[in-house]
């Protein structure tokens, strides 16, 4: 199921009666977050989460919609600051860091955007070329070089002269991937790649995502809630919901899961834990009522 | 009851200082960028062609039509009095100290400052500042700088070529259309206009005003809230601010300059 890197540790403190076995490798985690807890004005969005991502393998961070895992990606880019925990990154506190230290450690990392998030205003082989022009003096025929193999690598060669706005979504994502590892980064963070990908778009997605991870050596953080094509290549899942992780582990782990909050995002239960209906009054009382203090 | 109005009050008071104080340092970061847009000359040109150069229509266009109306209106006035001579130095002179650049100024904030706006507005919303700031490029310098310093350039350069046409509209309409004499229409306004007085304090108030309608459009969207219509409201603010700042500016900079 995973890409073959089962002994890598994964290691979370929350909620530890669904947890995988301890780590027994010796090797550092990639990402190492401790006690993060994160406030939106009154929302607490994520609450003492701790998590370890492993070097050279596909985490998968999974949950309903809503519950902070893009947050997460954020936290972990440095485009958040937590008000508690820490966050590592290749042994780097990341809120620690000045500003020219956190722009040289995202140099190595990418991110792939749920929109894609190229440039409007540049090709698709300008998008490409963007970060390796701004951090790379490279001869034009070597820049050249590199982008038309990282457009190869995502089947985009034919479309570098198209605009973005020219691209269909999953083309788009395709562009934008080739963008993330233009740099050849030690790691790419995926948000929500798969979301409102026809199936042939996803299927691309899901296997450039493996296929990256493999051979060029990365470590990939996938946020998703689609659980099909992301357990399929995840060799580390965490759940997470109302701002804890709920269980880690493999994709077989966490399938074999019993926990109510865990199976009803699984298997997709339309009423749960996680309510069909956003609280309020009965309808009976609200349909026999006058009308609303909001003015309906 | 009164209460909640002066809590109401000091809260709307709180939120426009803090938004003062976030411009204020958009500023900075946009001004300390300049050391990196100088030896990237094309990102500014780039920029001065977008604020500038397809500004020339319109700017073009009304300068001249003001100028005719300036004509018009002064040679009813002048002739009332047998002064119709002066209509060159009256034109020239409301057009350079005030109209020039106030009505450049103006015409900029609606064209140009709102598409600022806009463009940056949706580069938030679409997360592609969020993009630049991932491939560790900083989207204030790369993206805000050039466009702040093509608007501080592009702007007296506009309200040169909106006064210039609106004199050559002056003198079509009371030469051309009502009479005037053509000799005395330029020697009068060779003679009485400063250059000093007159042109120096019209190219200061344009680059002031350059700094103020950019650094608004630019502020307004990057601040803008992220959806459509955060970005809606955040265009009509930029249009409606900086039209507001340059007229307070410019009665403030025209007492500075020709006050006793």
């Amino acid at each position: 199921m995973g890409n073959g890197v089962p002994d890598s540790p994964t290691t979370v403190t929350a909620s530890s009666d669904a947890q995988a076995p301890a780590p027994t490798g010796g090797t550092e985690p990639l990402v190492r977050i401790r006690g993060l807890r994160f406030t939106r004005g009154d929302t607490l969005v994520l609450d003492g989460v701790d998590m370890d991502i492993p070097r050279g393998a596909v985490t998968a961070i999974m949950g309903p919609s809503g519950t902070g895992k893009t947050t997460l990606l954020k936290l972990i880019s440095g485009q958040l600051r937590p008000q508690a925990g820490s966050i590592e990154v290749d042994g780097l506190d990341v809120h620690r860091l000045g500003r020219q230290e956190l722009y040289r450690l995202r140099t190595r990392m990418g991110m792939l955007f749920q929109s894609g998030a190229l440039l409007g205003d540049l090709t698709v082989f300008e998008n490409v070329a963007f970060p390796l022009r701004e951090h790379a003096r490279l001869p034009k025929s070597l820049l050249r070089r590199l982008v038309l193999m990282k457009l190869e690598a995502v089947g985009l060669r034919g479309a570098a002269h198209l605009m973005p706005a020219q691209l269909s979504g999953g083309m788009a994502r395709r562009a934008a991937l080739a963008r993330a590892i233009a740099l050849d980064p030690m790691m790419v963070m995926y948000d929500e790649p798969f979301t409102g990908q026809d199936p042939i778009s996803m299927g691309v997605l899901v296997s450039l995502v493996h296929q990256l991870n493999d051979a060029g050596g990365l470590s990939s953080i996938i946020v998703s809630h689609d659980v099909p094509e992301t357990l399929s290549i995840a060799d580390h899942v965490h759940v997470i919901a109302n701002g804890r992780v709920l269980c880690s582990g493999t994709p077989e782990h966490v399938s074999a899961q019993s926990d109510p909050r865990v199976r009803q995002f699984l298997d997709g239960a339309p009423d749960g834990p996680v309510h069909f209906h956003y609280p309020s009054a009965p309808l009976a009382e609200e349909l026999l009522a006058a009308g609303s203090r909001r003015g309906w | 009851m009164v209460i909640d109005a002066l809590v109401r009050l000091g809260r709307s008071g709180l939120t426009a200082l803090a938004g003062i104080g976030r411009a204020h340092v958009l500023l900075a970061g946009i001004v300390g960028g300049l050391p990196e847009l100088l030896p990237r000359p094309r990102l500014l040109l780039a920029q001065i062609y977008n604020i500038g150069v397809l500004s020339v229509l319109i700017i073009a266009v009304s300068g001249l039509f003001v100028g005719m109306v300036l004509g018009l209106q002064g040679y009813y006035v002048l002739n009332q009095f047998g002064a119709d001579e002066s209509l060159g130095i009256m034109v020239a002179a409301s057009l350079v100290r005030e109209l020039g650049p106030v009505v450049t100024a103006l015409l900029v904030a609606g064209r140009a400052g709102s598409a600022l706006t806009a463009e940056i507005g949706l580069m938030k919303a679409t997360e592609q500042l969020s993009a630049l700031e991932m491939m560790a490029v900083d989207p204030v310098r790369r993206v805000l700088t050039p466009r702040f310093f093509g608007g501080f350039l592009a702007m007296p350069l506009l309200a040169a070529m909106f006064s210039a046409l609106g004199v050559l509209g002056g003198w079509f309409v009371g030469v051309g259309l009502l009479g005037v004499d053509d000799g005395a229409f330029w020697s009068q306004m060779q003679a009485k206009l400063d250059f000093r007085e007159d042109v120096i304090n019209g190219v200061i108030k344009s680059l002031v005003f350059g700094v103020v309608v950019t650094w608004i459009a630019l502020f307004e969207g990057y601040d803008a809230t992220p959806t459509s219509a955060g970005v809606s409201r955040a265009t009509t603010r930029s249009v409606v601010h900086a039209a507001l700042a340059v007229l307070g500016l410019d009665f403030i900079l025209t007492a500075l300059m020709f006050g006793d």
